[in-house]
């Protein structure tokens, strides 16, 4: 169930993306876009009742270098959350390029309705 | 003497960010800075040929680390990046004196080839994902470089194209991460190979086809090329057109469908469609262009559907399991195509910015006749343009013939008749091409027009020399085995890459 509506999320995103004719609107739905992948990848290493992956003293057999089960079992995927942060970077460096993009645009064209802004075409 | 693989990515990426430093009074001793860089990873990339090797970042053992993996269509990818990248660098030496901030420009070029290199060499697909970012986000602002109404506009078209697509693969890699617990390609290829393809790995597949086809602008992913590769400055045009989209579209493609998840008869229809419908979109579309710059944008999607095509065709065989000898000529059609194209696609794109330098134009009906004005210019652009349409002996007519070859021999004779009939229209979009801007008469406001000299003639008459030279890849044994057939192989080869990498 949180994986659907994780999914219409994205949906919602690309439909906005596609769809709005302001070009402040497409940022927005890109990023709600952005956004439900995010949440999908934290939801991947998500597990109810779970603890830090963190291996305290009482969980690490020196002498066989085996870790207890007990801890593999309850720690959650610390790899999705590393990969999330990555993802946030890249996404805040994209959406700081198109902000920019869409001033400049403002700047020239004094509007930031896509239909208006058509000099490129063929 | 062996590179250590990180050089590929740390060079660029050090002197990128060195470069904004230099300021205004430093312009110079930017530039020469900026051209030492490409022109060393240019040795570097002829250095590593033949080099198979598994480097771990960090010391950390695969999987739990990540590795770059240099094998034979990584290093053929990494020596095209580098011919075309000091090509334009060298170009942009004089082209870019007419715009401000040159340094930044630089420094955003050699972003992009820190980006693109490091897609090539990456063998974790959470870390391509990353450089495939590095290099999106700088020719995202390459494109929009001028800041003029038309710039912006196609920068930001490209922009929100480009950024669903980058969406679409991180989706894709979450998909297959859920699935397979693990991101080293090669674990993963081994993952798939246990438990076969699931319904979320069905679909992560389709993510990545349609996200690395927008990046590559196949039909009908096409619709950002024609702005975004025409806007930028001529010598980023080149390195757009000529290895960006081959790069991040082509090559991550079929590392994807031979290397990890294996080719199987729909995929490899699936790439014929798309190839076929590229070649011959885009060959019509460019016929009635009069923009010379976007007239050769519409070309590059015609040609990129060649090198889609000769891939496609390959898998199909493999997965058909057919005679694997027909299956490798196609593939190797198809890459020899791709390091045809960007040498030649660079160069058309080159010569395109030397006219409108010279003239102040690029619309083919205010130029005319500039055969004795510009005389490198011309031949250079000649050299090209027979490349491209495939007269022997320039290199694309080896390509388009190899492919005419496998197609025959796996009995799809439609095909062959497909790619001929677009090497006519492509004839007939060069001769528009020769007869409007070279031939016919000289306007009289363009009199007085100046050959470009220096570096600009350097890096377009290198470009019109590996025109000539390039036959000989598959025509010299050697060279063909040094360079082509380790590519060749590895595609061939295929779910063999993870026991591959693993065993390194």
């Amino acid at each position: 169930m949180p994986y659907a509506l994780c999914f219409l999320l994205f949906m919602l995103g690309l439909y906005c993306a596609v769809v709005k004719k302001n070009m402040v609107k497409i940022v927005i739905g890109i990023m709600v876009m952005e956004y439900a992948v995010n949440l999908f990848l934290v939801m991947l290493g998500y597990r109810s009742g779970g603890t830090a992956p963190i291996i305290d003293k009482t969980q690490f057999d020196p002498a066989t270098q085996q870790i207890a089960a007990g801890f593999l079992n309850t720690s959650v995927d610390p790899l999705p959350q590393a990969l999330v942060l990555t993802a946030i970077v890249i996404s805040l460096g994209s959406l700081a390029l198109m902000i920019s993009i869409c001033v400049r645009t403002y700047e020239k064209y004094g509007t930031f309705d896509i239909t208006q802004i058509r000099r490129l075409k063929g | 003497m062996s590179i250590p693989l990180p050089l590929f990515i740390a060079v660029p990426l050090v002197i990128a960010f060195l470069l904004p430093l230099f300021g205004k009074k430093g312009k110079a001793a930017a530039t020469v800075l900026a051209n030492l860089a490409t022109i060393s990873l240019l040795v570097f990339a002829v250095v590593s040929i033949g080099r198979t090797e598994v480097y771990e970042v960090g010391k950390w053992s695969i999987p739990l680390g990540i590795n770059l993996v240099l094998d034979g269509l990584s290093s053929l990818m990494l020596l095209a990046i580098s011919v075309v990248s000091a090509a334009a660098m060298l170009f942009s030496a004089r082209y870019m004196e007419q715009y401000t901030a040159k340094a930044k420009y630089l420094s955003l070029f050699l972003l992009m080839v820190a980006g693109m290199n490091g897609v090539a060499l990456s063998g974790d697909i959470f870390n391509l994902f990353v450089f495939l970012e590095i290099a999106s986000l700088a020719s995202y602002a390459l494109v929009g470089f001028g800041c003029e109404h038309e710039e912006l506009e196609a920068s930001f078209k490209y922009m929100v194209l480009g950024t669903i697509a980058s969406i679409f693969i991180l989706f894709a890699i979450a998909l297959v991460y859920g699935n397979t617990g693990t991101l080293n390609m090669a674990y993963i290829s081994k993952a798939i190979q246990n438990s076969g393809l699931n319904a979320g790995l069905k679909f992560a597949l389709a993510l990545f086809i349609v996200g690395f086809g927008l990046k590559a602008a196949l039909v009908p992913f096409h619709a950002w090329l024609p702005d975004a590769h025409p806007s930028a400055p001529a010598p980023i045009s080149a390195m757009l057109s000529g290895i960006l989209i081959k790069t991040l579209g082509v090559y991550a493609l079929a590392r994807v469908v031979f290397n990890i998840f294996g080719v199987s008869v729909t995929i490899g229809w699936l790439l014929i469609v798309l190839g076929l419908l590229s070649m011959v979109a885009g060959a019509f579309l460019a016929i009635g262009q009069w923009d010379l710059k976007r007239l050769m944008a519409y070309s590059s999607i015609s040609q990129v559907g060649y090198v889609i095509l000769g891939v496609g065709l390959g898998a199909t065989l493999i997965a058909e399991g057919a005679d694997l000898a027909w299956a490798s000529l196609a593939i190797l059609a198809g890459l020899f195509h791709l390091v045809n194209h960007a040498v030649y696609k660079s160069l058309l794109f080159l010569t395109s910015g030397s006219v409108e330098m010279a003239t102040g134009t690029r619309q083919l009906k205010d130029l005319g006749g500039l055969a004795e004005r510009l005389p490198f210019t011309r031949t250079t652009c000649t050299v090209a343009s027979a490349s491209i349409v495939g007269i022997p002996p320039f290199s694309g007519f080896w390509s388009k013939l190899i492919l005419v070859i496998a197609a025959v021999q796996a009995q799809f004779y439609w095909i062959a008749a497909v790619i001929v009939f677009v090497s006519l229209c492509t004839l007939i979009m060069y001769l528009k091409v020769q007869r409007y801007v070279f031939l016919g008469e000289l306007p009289e406001n363009l009199r007085q027009v100046k050959e470009n000299k220096g570096s600009m003639l350097v890096a377009m008459v290198f470009l019109a020399c590996l025109c000539v030279l390039m036959g000989l890849l598959v025509l010299v044994p050697g060279l063909k085995q040094a360079i082509l057939d380790p590519a060749v192989q590895v595609l061939t080869d295929g779910l063999k890459y993870s026991a591959d990498v693993m065993g390194m």
